[in-house]
């Protein structure tokens, strides 16, 4: 049988890269295609040439055995392929309908929108699929979930057959991502033939009918999964041997450094989002806190580190009240802080490494001196950090913006773990890295622990959690509904807490409660 | 507007060479700035708007169409005259006459030299208030606020140095001027303390209160001069001409006007500069610009921060006003109303929000507006031409993407150590 999509020799040269070099990839009907790779990788750029937004500099494209030359993203749709990217290119204060029909709008006579007809075709399409999106709401009232299948619909919607999906579970809660799962599932069954990139090695393996690897913009090979499994994965994608699996010694647990008492923290809405935790983190240990997002993590987060103010309870860190104690205290008494979004809190992007990397010592010894930066210090102090932490860069001038998740992670957690610290809070440390980094940051997170810092690890990455964790408390509707010992602790039970059932109690507790 | 998070350059605060070549200047740091912006656009730009003022200057005037009304190649020299009597006209006005020069210069009398260099200091003259009110708004700039009320700032600062020129005796010219000075730029802070608390106590959007602010400073100036600052020997609303030891002294007898506070600007970008790039606070300043949120959680204070912000970028406002006040007019009248604060925000995006690219900004700016005055008087163009010159070269500067069309240059390039995310920005640009 004639594969639907062929590329053959792909090779595509940006000035002083080879983002693609002779790539080969078939892509039969029905068959659901891993583009795995680490960030970087050219799995991108591929799917840009494929979607007509690059010209390839060598190769050749076959849609159905006859060549294909896109040179616009038109041109691809009209030969039914479509993309997800991986940011969504909707109009917030569209509904559902007038998003998918922007670009190919059905009209009466004289013009007018024929709204309704598109809703009935959009409404059409979701039963088939069992996609569940009203077409009739705004895009702005609906989550990423929701929003990705209006994506999916958009291309439903202009026929198309072969789906390409730029890392579709980033956005997403594993919920979210396995209710996407089960959607490719049913497209496939029904013929559609979808490719979708990642360098999430756990979905590949279970979701995928094959996995094409490609590392430096070339294909390091095609497995299927029966033939794989994640450690080999890994290798192929990064190039050396990768060990994911984590040994850690038994936790040292010493004094307790971050005491939480009955904490209530309402978010801008006045909503109550953290009802009342209780949470101690000793010397030592890891405590991992699981949810899904959105259950009063991030707010809790904040608020242990002094970027919000809660509504009631005391935060005690090292023996200190800082329950309305401003960042700048909470640092200063040796607390870390990786943030949950690393571009909108943790850097200055514009700025370079070296002052990103002094971004909340700048004040100090050696870097200041009689309010004087200190600059040959700060470039010595960038020097170091590069090296130890590994960051790739051209130079420690480089904005830290043009640098890739993983160096940018690895500037943050150069600069926090660099300064004398005994307690750190690291929220979704690993969040759009790749496996080399992922594994890099693991480690140095357990390597903190070893030396005695307490370590408070917010994750939605159940995985995470439970490798890294010596203790894991479960948050669902703002209240940790149990905190039990990593040990011998299950991924069936902690799911099952996570949706918020207590398998002694079974009473989920979600109710909004709402403040003032 | 956009954005000044955007269209603030990346401070290159540090070069990466060796502690023992040469330390980076504000110059390399200005060139490497502007060069991130394209260098070549700054000046193309420039040289457009001053061609377009040509243009507009041939188009205007009458005798070109009755030239033309006579015959074709007659039309055309005539529109080249009064091209070349703009071009030179604004040329001598600003920089003198060369053959009044080489005579004076030959004659070997001062007082014919010191007439013959004249229109060149006062093109000098014409920048200092311009490079003072663009640094005010360029600082703002670089902390992401937008001062637009330079222009009020400016009166209180000239409310408050006249106050202190007419109503302080009896101190000697070394303590009187500097001290009218201050006190002149703290008025100006004064006036943007206000909105600056504002902003930082209740977000109140400081577009807004500073905008505001210009009209309390208007109305307040009318009130003062004829109040408690009016003359009383006169009967217009106009200040008593303040006292000599508080005059900022001018460097060349009349008629040249140059006084030190040209050398005070200067000194003041200089301190600019080492205020944002090489100081504590100046990080702190810049951080909160690009980005409140890692400020915040870096443990800066956004609310200290904006106040001294704008304090600081109203208190250089301020001391333009001042300088003003204690260097030329000597007196303080309803109608000083000059134009400088609104000019100033074009300063600032043309210098690019660098204190050196101010001054060199100001100081076109300077030169063009003084030469304006020879070119209306010699050439018979109206001085307005010189705003459409200003206007659009800063319209060309706002949108290189005129320039780069007009003259077919290639789109900047991007170099970023990944690959992926450079094919992203090249996607991301226009």
């Amino acid at each position: 049988m004639t594969p639907v999509l062929e590329l053959r020799g792909i090779t595509k040269r940006f000035p002083g890269v080879v983002a693609n070099d002779h790539i080969d990839l078939k892509l039969e009907a029905g068959e659901v295609h891993a583009l795995l790779g680490e960030n970087g990788a050219g799995k991108t750029t591929l799917m840009n040439i494929l979607y007509g937004l690059y010209s390839p500099d060598e190769g050749e494209i076959f849609v159905k055995g006859k060549p294909f030359t896109p040179k616009s993203p038109s041109d691809a749709i009209s030969a039914g392929i479509g993309m997800v990217h991986q940011h969504f290119m909707l109009v917030p204060v569209f509904t559902v309908t007038e998003n998918v029909m922007l670009g190919d709008e059905y009209v009466k006579r004289g013009g007018i929108l024929d709204r309704k007809r598109a809703a009935d075709r959009i409404r059409q399409i979701s039963d088939q699929y069992n996609l569940f999106v009203d077409p009739d709401v705004y895009i702005k009232d609906t989550p990423v979930g929701i929003q990705q299948r209006v994506e999916i619909i958009k291309l439903l919607f202009r026929e198309a057959d072969i789906l390409i999906l730029d890392e579709p579970t980033a956005v997403l809660t594993p919920q979210e991502a396995d209710e996407l799962f089960k959607i490719m599932e049913n497209l496939s069954r029904m013929g559609k033939s979808i490719i979708f990139i990642t360098h999430k090695l756990r979905e590949v393996l279970e979701f995928s009918d094959r996995i094409t690897v490609i590392r430096g913009g070339k294909v390091m090979g095609s497995v299927t999964p029966a033939e794989a499994d994640q450690n080999k994965l890994a290798s192929m994608m990064v190039g050396r041997d990768i060990d994911l699996d984590i040994d850690k010694k038994p936790a040292k647990v010493g004094d307790t450094v971050l005491e939480i008492k009955d904490l209530m923290v309402a978010d801008a809405h006045n909503h109550l989002v953290v009802k009342g935790v209780n949470l101690e983190v000793k010397a030592g240990e890891i405590l991992g806190i699981a949810g899904v997002q959105g259950n009063g993590q991030t707010e809790l987060v904040r608020t242990v580190t002094g970027l919000m103010h809660p509504v009631s309870g005391k935060i005690t860190i090292l023996g200190k009240d800082t329950t309305h104690a401003s960042p700048q205290e909470i640092i200063e008494l040796g607390t870390a802080h990786i943030p949950e979004d690393r571009q909108k809190d943790g850097l200055v992007l514009p700025y370079p490494i070296t002052d990103n990397l002094i971004l909340n010592t700048f004040y100090k010894p050696p870097f200041a001196k009689g309010g004087m930066l200190q600059e040959p210090e700060i470039a010595k102090n960038a020097r170091e950090l590069v090296k130890n932490f590994d960051i790739r860069t051209p130079s420690i001038e480089t904005p830290v913006g043009t640098l890739s998740g993983g160096n940018q992670q690895k500037v943050i957690v150069a600069r926090e773990f660099s300064r004398p610290i005994k307690f750190l809070v690291a929220s979704q440390p690993t969040r759009g890295l790749d496996v080399g980094s992922i594994e890099y940051i693991h480690n140095r997170l357990i390597e903190k622990r070893d030396e005695g810092c307490a370590v408070l690890l917010v994750s939605t990455e159940l995985d995470e959690i439970m490798q890294l964790s010596d203790r894991i408390g479960v948050i669902f509707g703002g209240k940790i509904i149990k905190i039990l010992p990593a040990k011998g602790a299950t991924k069936e039970e902690i799911g099952l807490l996570m949706a918020g059932i207590d398998s002694e109690t079974k009473t989920p507790d979600s109710q909004p409660v709402s403040v003032g | 507007m956009t954005e000044p998070e955007q269209n603030t350059p990346t401070p290159a605060g540090k070069s990466e060479k060796p502690a023992k070549a040469s330390k980076p200047n504000a110059f390399s740091i200005f060139l490497e700035e502007v060069s991130r912006n394209s260098l070549t656009v700054t000046i193309l730009a420039i040289v457009t708007g001053l061609l377009l003022g040509g243009l507009v200057a041939v188009l205007t005037t009458e005798t070109v169409y009755e030239a033309f009304k006579f015959s074709f190649g007659y039309g055309f020299s005539e529109a080249f005259r009064v091209l070349g009597a703009t071009y030179s006209a604004l040329f001598t006005g600003s920089f003198g006459q060369p053959a009044v020069i080489r005579a004076a210069i030959a004659s070997g009398d001062w007082q014919q030299i010191n007439i013959a260099f004249s229109p060149f200091f006062e093109s000098l003259v014409q920048s200092t208030p311009y490079i003072l009110a663009g640094l005010a708004v360029a600082l703002g700039f670089r902390v992401g606020l937008f001062n637009i009320g330079a222009e009020g700032q400016i009166f209180v600062g000239a409310l408050a140095a006249v106050w202190a020129g007419t109503h302080i005796h009896g101190l000697p010219a070394i303590i009187h001027a500097p001290l009218a000075l201050l006190i002149g730029g703290l008025g100006g802070a004064i006036w943007g303390f206000i909105p600056g608390l504002l902003k930082a106590k209740t977000g109140a959007n400081e577009v807004i209160n500073t905008m505001m602010m210009n009209y309390i400073a208007f109305r307040l100036s009318e009130y003062l001069l004829t109040g408690v600052l009016k003359d009383p020997t006169k009967a217009h609303p106009i200040s008593a001409t303040v006292d000599t030891a508080a005059w900022l002294p001018r460097l060349f007898p009349t008629p040249n006007r140059f006084h030190v506070g040209f050398f005070v600007a200067l000194l003041l970008a200089y301190l600019v500069y080492l205020l944002l790039f090489k100081t504590t606070l100046g990080f702190q300043l810049r951080t909160v610009g690009f980005n409140p949120n890692a400020a915040r959680y870096a443990g800066m204070s956004i609310v200290k921060n904006t106040v001294i912000a704008l304090s600081l970028s109203g208190a250089l406002a301020g001391l333009a006003g001042a300088n003003e006040v204690l260097g030329v007019n000597r007196n303080l009248g309803v109608a000083f109303s000059s134009g400088y604060g609104f000019d100033s925000i074009a300063l600032a995006l043309l210098g690019n929000s660098h204190p050196l690219g101010v001054v060199l900004a100001s100081l076109l700016f300077g030169f063009l507006r003084n030469g304006a005055l020879r070119m209306q008087l010699q050439a018979g163009i109206p001085i307005d031409i010189i705003s459409i010159m200003q206007a659009a070269i800063l319209a060309f500067i706002a949108a290189p993407g005129i320039i780069r069309t007009i003259y077919r240059l290639k789109e900047p390039k991007v170099t970023v150590a990944d690959p992926v995310l450079s094919t992203k920005l090249k996607e991301q640009q226009p």
